[in-house]
């Protein structure tokens, strides 16, 4: 059933209030549109001044930040984004995804349902608590133990030299990771659930061990929607503020060690929004407005990924 | 392989009862009464509280629900009711999507959208910020609840004479309302966790605030506050005020949980 008025012979008496209903419902669907264009458009005229000025290249490539001598460049503040995100998958994914397949393959379903409650809390605690957390118990940790500890075992690597500071890249990527990784772990159950069942019996039948059935059969049915469950994650990861805000270090520099401090765009949008004035709101919206366009572009891929493996129609 | 699984639960749940674990045996200390009811004290005195914050979250998330719950929900029962073409699929689509459009994003929107034109910060534009979160979630909610609702009680209905509006509103709706209450408790839970997109719209207030036009605090913009400052006292007070934020969140979720299984 396609059309949203029924033909206007079949029931011409009752017409009008229906007619008023569904218009008020499309109304209040399209209410969705207009919000996604009112976001666009804010976004750009805030942000309108300081791009056209600077030029959109060497905004993005400039590497100094200096609100007192005008100079915008974003570049610390991308490296930053983009360090801390990529070190929080390296830590979520393996874990979000062993646990999703756990659940779903191994487990008995009690089992499930009694972890699936935690899960479901992790994600829900604010992340100004995660911040919080990261702040006096994470960084810590990563000052005393964590960081001696890589620079003496790993400090060959250039990512594992340098001072151990506490606040910086690792401490960032490590809370976004816990942050992340109900996203994946949820998205990455429920793909995992739309394996048909006879798939896995075909292949235990011919005599494969859990993980052979596991690799031969589940994951390649679900790739499509891990991927995007992994995708949804990054997004997530790289919109996160107030965590990334208080335990980065904020510093708007670019440092090859994960221990050194760093910054990130949400964050310096959060520490300087408030207080800018003149080119530097503009440049802040501008920061705002690269963030937007990544998280949205990353969102719709991921959308597309995690329906096609749902496969059948769209609900 | 097995073991590896067991392995990856751990990570999952040690920072989670490390997280609550210290949220409340630091907090608790805090916890008076006062600290529920009075204004925040200056730096160095004792006592004090965040009852202007706990009342501003509540307020801002008010304004947000006036907004952002009938937008919401109507959209969700648009794409149930009406969203089978393409038109419904392109605005479920971009549902979908904003719903991943990070908070500190839609906190410059309401910045650009209220602030601007008002020249000040306030609690409107809190609100509004708030709002636009919501209203993606709840429309992707309600949709799915609305569906629930069998096939036959809608025919059933309409067999009977009545139109399709008192269908879907009396019969529908009404059917799913439970579910949908419940869906608007978790955005509403949600959004009083938010943080980023209040820094720079409601902003922050010292005092007690009910005007919509004015700066106003909030649980969560005081406990950012509190724990990057570098005083001692002010540690342990973020530490309370994370305590509060946790068991606000919570009894909006618990409530939400409570009705959910008393309706199915």
């Amino acid at each position: 059933m396609a059309g949203t008025a029924p033909p206007p012979v079949a029931r011409p008496r009752a017409n009008l209030p229906d007619r008023a209903f569904g218009a008020t419902l499309t109304a209040l669907g399209g209410g969705v549109f207009v919000v996604a264009g009112v976001i666009v458009l804010e976004l750009s005229k805030v942000s309108g001044s300081s791009v056209t000025k600077m030029g959109l290249w060497h905004f993005i490539t400039g590497s100094e930040w200096d609100p007192v001598r005008d100079l915008y460049g974003a570049l610390p503040f991308i490296y930053g984004t983009l360090v801390t995100s990529g070190l929080s998958l390296l830590l979520a994914v393996p874990a979000s995804l062993g646990l999703a397949l756990f659940l779903t393959q191994m487990a008995p379903a009690r089992l499930r349902s009694l972890i699936s409650f935690p899960i479901g809390l992790l994600a829900g605690i604010p992340s100004v608590v995660f911040g919080l957390w990261g702040l006096f118990v994470l960084a810590p940790i990563l000052r005393h133990d964590v960081e001696p500890w890589l620079s003496r075992t790993l400090g060959f690597l250039p990512f594992f030299r340098g001072p151990p500071i506490g606040l910086g890249y690792l401490a960032a990527g490590v809370i976004l990771a816990i942050m992340i990784l109900p996203t994946i772990t949820t998205i990455a159950i429920e793909v995992l659930e739309t394996v048909p069942g006879p798939l896995r019996e075909a292949a235990l039948a011919l005599g494969a061990t859990r993980w052979e059935t596991i690799r031969i059969s589940v994951l390649p049915h679900a790739r499509a929607g891990i991927v995007g469950a992994v995708i949804l994650g990054l997004g997530r990861a790289l919109g996160e503020t107030m965590a990334v805000t208080m335990v980065i270090g904020n510093s708007p520099t670019i440092s090859a060690s994960l221990f050194a401090p760093g910054y990130s765009l949400p964050a310096v949008i959060a520490n300087e929004f408030a207080e800018a004035g003149g080119m530097q709101t503009s440049a802040l919206a501008a920061l705002g407005l690269i963030l937007f366009g990544v998280t949205l572009l990353l969102n719709v891929v991921a959308r597309i990924l995690v329906r096609m493996s749902r496969k059948g129609p769209s609900r | 392989m097995t073991g590896l699984c067991a392995l990856g639960l751990l990570v999952a749940l040690a920072p989670l009862a490390s997280v609550l674990w210290l949220v409340i045996s630091r907090g608790i200390a805090g916890l008076s009464l006062d600290f529920w009811t009075r204004l925040p004290a200056p730096v160095g005195e004792s006592g004090g509280g965040v009852g202007n914050a706990i009342a501003g979250t509540l307020y801002i998330v008010g304004i947000a629900s006036l907004i952002g719950v009938p937008l919401g929900v109507g959209a969700g029962v648009y794409l149930a009711e009406k969203g089978e073409g393409p038109f419904g699929d392109v605005v479920r689509f971009t549902a979908e999507v904003l719903s991943g459009v990070p908070s500190i994003v839609v906190g410059l929107v309401a910045y650009g959208l209220v602030v601007l034109p008002m020249r000040r910060f306030s609690a409107l534009a809190g609100g509004v910020a708030l709002a636009v979160l919501m209203v993606p979630v709840l429309a992707r909610s309600t949709e799915e609840l609305v569906r629930l609702v069998p096939t036959s009680l809608r025919e059933a209905s309409l067999a009977l004479g009545v139109p399709e509006w008192r269908t879907s509103l009396r019969v529908v709706l009404r059917t799913a309302l439970g579910g949908i209450v419940t869906a608007i408790l978790l955005a509403v839970a949600r959004a009083a966790g938010e943080t980023a997109p209040l820094l720079f719209t409601a902003l922050n207030n010292q005092y007690w605030n009910f005007r919509a036009d004015q700066p106003t605090a909030s649980l969560t913009v005081q406990i950012f506050n509190y724990a990057v400052s570098p005083y001692e006292d002010w540690h342990a007070k973020a530490w309370s005020a994370a305590l509060v934020l946790l068991l606000v969140v919570g009894a909006l979720s618990l409530m939400a949980r409570f009705l959910a299984r008393r309706r199915v």
